[in-house]
C-alpha cells in the first residue's frame, strides 16, 4: 500500500486550500526554476526514465511523446501543448479532483512540461460542466500570473511561457484530442484524420501535444523526487503511481492515489471497505471507465490494476475509473445505458459511428427487456464488429467494447430473458420427458 | 515516388499520392462517397476502406492514407469486402431508400455502390431517421432524410465557392446538412453541390420530377452564358433540353459550371420566336418567310451599301461569318459585336486576350484586377483566383469594392491608380514570380491603354526552368466576343460608327443590348431566338436557333476555340441562322457561296484560320500604343448576375435567382 510520504497528490480531498500559498507549503512551485534548469532534453529523459505512461486511456509513454515535437520551433510556427481536462468518460473524476483541489500543480507541470517540449504556450481545455473547477482553474492560473511564476520570465528562467484556460461546450468527443484540437480553434468538434499527427500539425497547424491533466500534474514531482523514485511503484512497464476512481457497489467509493500494479482485491479492501454484500456478491467490473469492457467477477479479484494485467483479462486501464457491479445490477440495462451515451456523444463525421451506435443502443434496449430474437445476439455482435476499428477515432471502439463484453461474459443472460419473454414472463418449465 | 502493391500489382505513383489513387493507377476500382478530386480529403464515409500492410491489422481508409514505398495493399481481401458491406449497410439503415420517387435515381452513387458492394439484405429492423427540409434556395431541392453527411456541399461552398453558407449541426445520427440559418446558399456556383450530392438529398429544384436520367439523350456543347466557354453537356428529350450538365475540361472550367450556365434552359422553350414576323402600320404581324424575304428584299434594292451587321453576345462564329459575307456582298463593312457602345483598341487581338490562360492563372502569385467583378463576369476564372490564393498569392484590385469571395487589398474605384501604382503593389508586382493582371469590362473604355502601359510589369521571360510568362488579361462578358473580334466585328469607333454611318438595312444578329433609338432611321431585321428587346424594335423578325439548335464555333477569352454540336431543332418555323442568311441571300440577289454547313465552316477557315481549328488560337504579343493616361471611376457593366442576356431574362429560374437572391424578395414555398 502506498505510504502517505510518497502521494503526489497531497491535497487530493481538500482538507487544505487550493490557493497558491497552501500549495507551496506542499511543496508546488518550490524552485521551479532549478527544474527549468535542467534543460528540455534532460527533463523529457527523465520523463522516460520513470516510465510514465499516459493517464488519459491509451498509455502511451509520456517522456515519448513530448519527445516528438520539434526542437527548434520558430516564432512563427510555434509548439503548443494541450491539457486535456475535458473528463467526460463516465466513472472518471481523478481531474476534477485535482483541478479543484491541487490546481497549481497541474500549473506547475504544465510550464515544465511545455518547457520540455519547448512549447510557447499552454491550453487547458477544461470539461464544460466543471464550473466550479474552472473557476478555481481561472483563479489559480491568475495567481500564478501575479506571483511571476507564468508569463514572461516565468519563475525568474528566462523562459516565456504562457497558460490559457479553455472552457468546452458539454461534448465528450471534445476529449479525443484532434477534436479538442478543432474545438480550441473554434470549429465543430470532431477528430481529425491522423496522419498528420498533432505533434507534425496540430492547433492552428503548430506542433502540438495533448496531454492527459493527471500526466502533466505529476511531471514536476518525478522531477523533483527522481524517476527511479517513480519508478520503484509498480511493474515493469506500468510504473509509478496512479489515481483510482472507485465508484458503484462498493461500501466507500473514493478517488484515491495507489501504487500501479495494486490487485483488485486490494484496492477495494483497504480502501474502498470492501464489496457491498461481501465478495460473494461482486458480479463484474468496469476497470477503465465505459470504455473498456467489463470483467466478470471470477477473472478481476486478483488481477493487478494497471495496463498489462487488465489486457490480460480482455479489459483495460484506461483512466483507472473503476466502477463495480454487485449481483443486484441489471446488468444488461447497464451496459444499454452506456450505449446510450455513446450514440449521443458520437460526433456524426463518419459513418459506423454515426449510424452504428444508435442501432446498437436500439437493439441493447431491446436486449434489456428481451423483446429481441436469439440470433440478433449475433447480429449485434457483428455490428459492434463492424464499427470496431472502421472509424476515424475511438469512439467506435469504446461504443462496441462494452457490449462486446457483455455478449462474451453475459450472453446466457441475454438469452435467458429473451426466451422468458418469449414464454410469457414464466420461467420456462422442464418438461418431462415421455 | 513510392512503389507499392496493389493486389499483386506493382504500381509506382507520384509523391504525395494516396493508397486510393494508388489503387486507381492499378486498375482496381474504390468505392467512395466522401472523396472527391477537387475538394479537401474528409475521410468520413469509410466507404474506401482497404486493407494495408504494413499497418495496424484494421482495414485503412485509402483517401487518407498516403502511398509508401513497399506498402501492400489488398482491395479484394474478405476483411476489404467485410468492411465495405458493413459500411454499406449503415449507410442505408437510416436512408429512406425511396429510389422511385428520387430525382438522383439512376445516377445516384449510393445506389450503384449498393448494389456492387453491399450485402443485398438489410438486418436493421428500428425505425429509421427522418430529417426535416432544409431551405438551399432557389437552385437546391434538398430531402434530407436521403443525406449520408458525406460533407461534399460543405467543402465545396468552403473551399470552391468561397461562400460558407453550407454547414454541419447537431452530431451523432441527429448530425444534419444545413444552410446558415436555413437561408439560400448564396453563391452563383450553388449548383454544383446537387451534381457533387452522391445521393438525392440535394437535387436540381428547378428540374424536380421532370425527367429521369435516362431518359435524356446527351450532346456536346460550349456555354454561352459567358465568355469562359465552360465545356457542358446538353441532355434533352424530344425536343426539349432538359439539363445542362458540365464536362469536365482541366483548361477551361475544369468540372464546375455557374447557375446560369445550368439552368437557364428552361428558357430555351419559353417566349421563344417561332414564326416570321413583319412589321405592319406600326405592329408586328406573323408572316411567312416568304412575305418576310420579301419585306426585307424591298428595302435591300434601295439600300445600296448601306448595310451593317450587329452581332449578339451569344452567336456562333459560324452565324457571324455568314452575316459578315452577306454584308460584304452589298459592298459594305459596317460589322459590330459590342453592342454596348464599346470602343477598345483591336489591332491586336493579344491585347484584348486572355493571355495567361484560365488554368495558368492559378500559379500566378500576385494578381491585380483592374474594373472587373470577376464573380459575376466570369465566375469559373474567380474560382481559379481563389485557387491562386490557396496557393499564397496576393490580389489587388481597382474598382468598387465587391465580395470577390476572397481576401482583396482594395486600392480604390480611380483608374487613376494606374498612371503610377501604389507602392505595394508595384513592390508586390516586381518581387512576383508571375504576376497578373486582369482587366475588366469596366476599365477596357478608359483604362486599356494605361493597363498596356503598365503590362511590361506582368511578363517574365523564360527560364530554365519555366516557360515565358504574359501576365496580361482582358476578361470579356460576351461569348461572342473573340470570334467576333477575329472576324473583324469591330469598328474604331464601336457602334457609334455604325450609328454615324446610318445604314439603310440593319440586321441584328441576336443583338438585344443595343440601344435602338439610335437606329430610328434603319429597316431592322432581328434574326434570333428570344423574343426580347431586339425583337421588339425590328421591322422584321427572322426566327433563328438558340446555341443549344445549332452546331457552331466559339471562342473563349483565352482564344480556345471550341465546338458545339445541335442538342435539338429549334421550334415552329424557326431555322439555323446560316441557313436563314443563306436562303435571304438569295432571294436579295447576293447569293452567298455555301450550300451546306461544312462549306461554310471551310469558307470560314480559309479566311480566319485559326477558327478552323480547335485550341487555343495564337495571339502574337504586339500591342498597341495608346493613351497611357487613365482616369475616372469604374463602373462593372453588370447589373444583375442572372438577367444578363435574352435567353436568361426569359428564364423563371433566372428571373426567381435575381429576386430572391439579388433583390431580396421572399417566396413562399408550398406545402407539400
Amino acid at each position: 500500500m502506498l505510504q502517505d510520504k510518497d502521494r503526489i497528490f497531497t491535497n487530493l480531498y481538500g482538507y487544505q486550500s487550493w490557493h497558491l500559498d497552501a500549495a507551496r507549503a506542499r511543496g508546488a512551485w518550490d524552485n521551479t526554476k532549478a527544474l527549468l534548469e535542467l534543460g528540455p532534453d534532460t527533463i523529457i529523459d527523465r520523463i522516460k526514465a520513470s516510465g510514465l505512461r499516459g493517464r488519459g486511456g491509451a498509455g502511451f509513454p509520456t517522456g515519448m511523446k513530448w519527445s516528438f515535437m520539434p526542437k527548434n520551433p520558430t516564432p512563427e510556427r510555434p509548439s503548443f501543448l494541450v491539457i486535456n481536462a475535458d473528463e467526460s468518460e463516465p466513472g472518471s473524476c481523478k481531474d476534477r479532483e485535482i483541478i479543484r483541489h491541487d490546481p497549481h500543480l497541474l500549473i506547475e507541470g504544465a510550464l515544465v512540461a511545455g518547457f520540455a517540449m519547448r512549447a510557447r504556450a499552454a491550453y487547458i481545455y477544461i470539461r464544460g460542466e466543471y464550473i466550479r473547477e474552472a473557476e478555481t482553474l481561472f483563479a489559480a492560473v491568475a495567481e500564478a500570473y501575479a506571483a511571476g511564476l507564468l508569463g514572461k520570465n516565468a519563475c525568474g528562467s528566462g523562459y516565456d511561457f504562457d497558460v490559457f484556460v479553455h472552457r468546452g461546450a458539454g461534448a465528450y468527443i471534445c476529449g479525443e484530442e484532434t477534436a479538442m484540437i478543432e474545438s480550441l480553434e473554434g470549429k465543430k468538434g470532431q477528430p481529425r484524420l491522423k496522419p498528420p499527427f498533432p505533434a507534425g500539425a496540430g492547433l492552428y497547424g503548430c506542433p502540438t501535444t495533448v496531454n492527459n491533466v493527471e500526466s502533466i500534474a505529476v511531471a514536476p514531482t518525478i522531477l523533483r523526487r527522481s524517476p527511479e523514485w517513480f519508478a520503484s511503484f509498480g511493474r515493469e512497464n506500468n510504473k509509478g503511481t496512479k489515481l483510482f476512481q472507485i465508484s458503484g457497489h462498493v461500501e466507500k467509493p473514493c478517488v484515491v492515489e495507489e501504487a500501479m500494479s495494486i490487485t483488485f482485491r486490494e484496492l477495494i479492501e483497504k480502501h474502498c471497505g470492501g464489496i457491498r454484500g461481501g465478495w460473494d456478491n461482486l458480479l463484474a467490473v468496469i476497470p477503465g471507465g465505459s470504455s473498456v469492457p467489463l470483467v466478470p467477477a471470477a477473472e478481476i479479484m486478483d488481477v493487478p490494476m494497471d495496463f498489462d494485467g487488465l489486457k490480460a483479462v480482455g479489459s483495460g486501464l484506461g483512466t483507472a475509473a473503476v466502477i463495480v457491479m454487485d449481483k443486484s445490477t441489471d446488468i444488461v440495462r447497464a451496459i444499454s445505458r452506456l450505449s446510450y451515451f455513446y450514440k449521443h456523444e458520437s460526433c456524426g463525421q463518419c459513418t459506423p459511428c454515426r449510424e452504428g451506435t444508435g442501432w446498437m443502443w436500439r437493439v441493447m434496449e431491446r436486449m434489456r427487456t428481451g423483446d429481441a430474437d436469439i440470433s440478433e445476439i449475433d447480429t449485434l455482435h457483428q455490428v459492434t464488429k463492424q464499427v470496431e476499428g472502421h472509424t476515424i477515432c475511438a469512439l467506435g471502439d469504446a461504443a462496441a467494447w462494452p457490449i462486446q463484453g457483455l455478449i462474451k461474459h453475459f450472453r446466457p443472460e441475454m438469452e435467458r430473458r429473451i426466451n422468458e419473454r418469449r414464454s410469457g414472463g414464466l420461467e420456462t418449465m422442464q418438461e418431462a420427458a415421455e | 515516388m513510392p512503389k507499392l502493391k496493389v493486389d499483386g500489382i506493382e504500381v509506382e505513383v507520384p509523391q504525395g499520392a494516396t493508397v486510393l489513387q494508388a489503387c486507381e493507377a492499378a486498375g482496381k476500382e474504390i468505392p467512395r462517397f466522401c472523396y472527391h478530386e477537387r475538394l479537401s480529403i474528409a475521410g468520413n464515409c469509410r466507404m474506401c476502406l482497404v486493407e494495408v500492410k504494413p499497418g495496424p491489422p484494421k482495414p485503412q481508409a485509402s483517401c487518407a492514407l498516403p502511398a509508401a514505398e513497399g506498402q501492400e495493399i489488398r482491395t479484394d481481401s474478405a476483411m476489404v469486402k467485410a468492411a465495405r458491406e458493413g459500411v454499406m449497410e449503415f449507410l442505408l439503415i437510416n436512408h429512406p431508400l425511396d429510389c422511385p420517387i428520387c430525382d438522383q435515381g439512376g445516377e445516384c452513387d449510393l445506389q450503384d455502390q449498393s448494389v456492387a458492394y453491399g450485402r443485398g439484405s438489410s438486418r436493421y429492423t428500428e425505425n429509421k431517421r427522418a430529417v426535416t427540409e432544409k431551405y438551399m434556395g432557389p437552385i437546391i431541392k434538398t430531402v434530407m432524410t436521403r443525406c449520408i453527411q458525406c460533407t461534399r456541399c460543405v467543402r465545396f461552398g468552403e473551399e470552391v465557392a468561397g461562400v460558407e453558407d453550407i454547414g454541419a449541426i447537431y452530431r451523432g445520427e441527429n448530425m444534419q446538412i444545413t444552410t446558415y440559418l436555413e437561408k439560400a446558399f448564396k453563391s452563383e456556383l450553388s449548383g454544383n453541390v446537387a451534381d457533387l450530392c452522391p445521393v438525392g438529398a440535394l437535387t436540381h429544384k428547378p428540374v424536380a420530377f421532370e425527367y429521369r436520367p435516362w431518359e435524356l439523350k446527351r450532346n456536346l456543347s460550349i456555354d454561352v452564358m459567358d465568355a469562359v466557354g465552360t465545356n457542358i453537356r446538353l441532355d434533352s428529350r424530344g425536343r426539349q433540353v432538359m439539363r445542362a450538365l458540365p464536362r469536365i475540361n482541366e483548361d477551361v472550367n475544369e468540372e464546375w459550371a455557374h447557375d446560369k450556365t445550368r439552368y437557364h434552359v428552361d428558357a430555351l422553350v419559353r417566349r421563344r420566336l417561332d414564326r416570321p414576323f413583319v412589321r405592319k402600320d406600326g405592329k408586328l404581324v406573323p408572316a411567312t418567310w416568304e412575305e418576310a424575304f420579301d419585306a426585307v428584299a424591298a428595302v435591300a434594292a434601295n439600300a445600296g451599301s448601306s448595310v451593317a451587321a450587329i452581332a449578339g453576345d451569344l452567336l456562333d462564329a459560324e452565324t457571324m461569318y455568314a452575316a459578315k459575307a452577306l454584308v460584304k456582298a452589298f459592298g459594305s463593312d459596317l460589322l459590330e459585336g459590342r453592342q454596348t457602345g464599346m470602343a477598345y483598341d483591336t489591332s491586336s487581338l493579344s491585347a484584348v486576350a486572355f493571355n495567361t490562360t484560365i488554368a495558368a492563372l492559378e500559379e500566378a502569385d500576385a494578381i491585380l484586377l483592374v474594373g472587373t467583378n470577376l464573380r459575376w463576369e466570369a465566375p469559373l476564372v474567380n474560382t481559379r483566383v481563389r485557387k491562386a490564393i490557396k496557393r499564397g498569392a496576393k490580389v489587388f484590385a481597382i474598382g468598387p469594392q465587391v465580395d470577390l469571395t476572397y481576401k482583396v487589398e482594395w486600392l480604390g474605384d480611380d483608374l487613376g491608380l494606374l498612371n503610377s501604382l501604389p507602392e505595394n503593389l508595384a513592390q508586390a508586382i516586381d518581387n512576383a514570380k508571375k504576376p497578373a493582371l486582369i482587366l475588366g469590362p469596366g476599365a477596357l473604355k478608359n483604362g486599356h491603354g494605361a493597363a498596356l502601359a503598365v503590362a511590361g510589369a506582368f511578363q517574365r521571360a523564360a527560364t530554365e526552368t519555366d516557360a515565358a510568362w504574359n501576365g496580361f488579361n482582358v476578361v470579356h462578358t460576351a461569348a461572342a466576343r473573340m470570334a467576333g473580334l477575329m472576324l473583324g466585328y469591330a469598328q474604331k469607333g464601336g457602334i457609334a460608327d455604325i450609328v454615324a454611318a446610318a445604314p439603310k438595312l440593319a440586321f441584328f444578329l441576336g443583338a438585344d443590348e443595343v440601344d435602338f433609338a439610335k437606329f430610328a432611321g434603319s429597316f431592322k431585321v432581328y434574326i434570333g431566338h428570344h423574343g426580347d428587346q431586339g425583337a421588339h424594335h425590328a421591322d422584321v423578325i427572322l426566327p433563328g436557333a438558340t446555341y443549344a439548335e445549332k452546331p457552331g464555333t466559339y471562342v473563349n477569352l483565352e482564344g480556345r476555340v471550341q465546338r458545339a454540336d445541335r442538342a435539338v431543332f429549334a421550334p415552329g418555323e424557326a431555322r439555323e441562322d446560316w441557313t436563314i442568311l443563306r436562303a435571304l441571300s438569295e432571294k436579295l440577289g447576293r447569293t452567298l457561296p455555301f450550300d451546306s454547313f461544312d462549306e461554310l465552316r471551310a469558307a470560314m477557315a480559309s479566311e480566319v484560320p485559326a477558327l478552323g481549328e480547335e485550341g487555343l488560337a495564337e495571339y502574337a504579343w504586339n500591342p498597341p500604343s495608346l493613351a497611357s493616361q487613365a482616369s475616372g471611376p469604374v463602373t462593372y457593366p453588370i447589373a444583375d448576375f442572372y438577367l444578363t442576356n435574352a435567353i436568361c431574362r426569359a428564364s423563371p429560374t433566372m428571373q426567381r435567382c435575381s429576386a430572391e437572391l439579388l433583390h431580396g424578395e421572399d417566396f413562399a414555398e408550398a406545402a407539400e
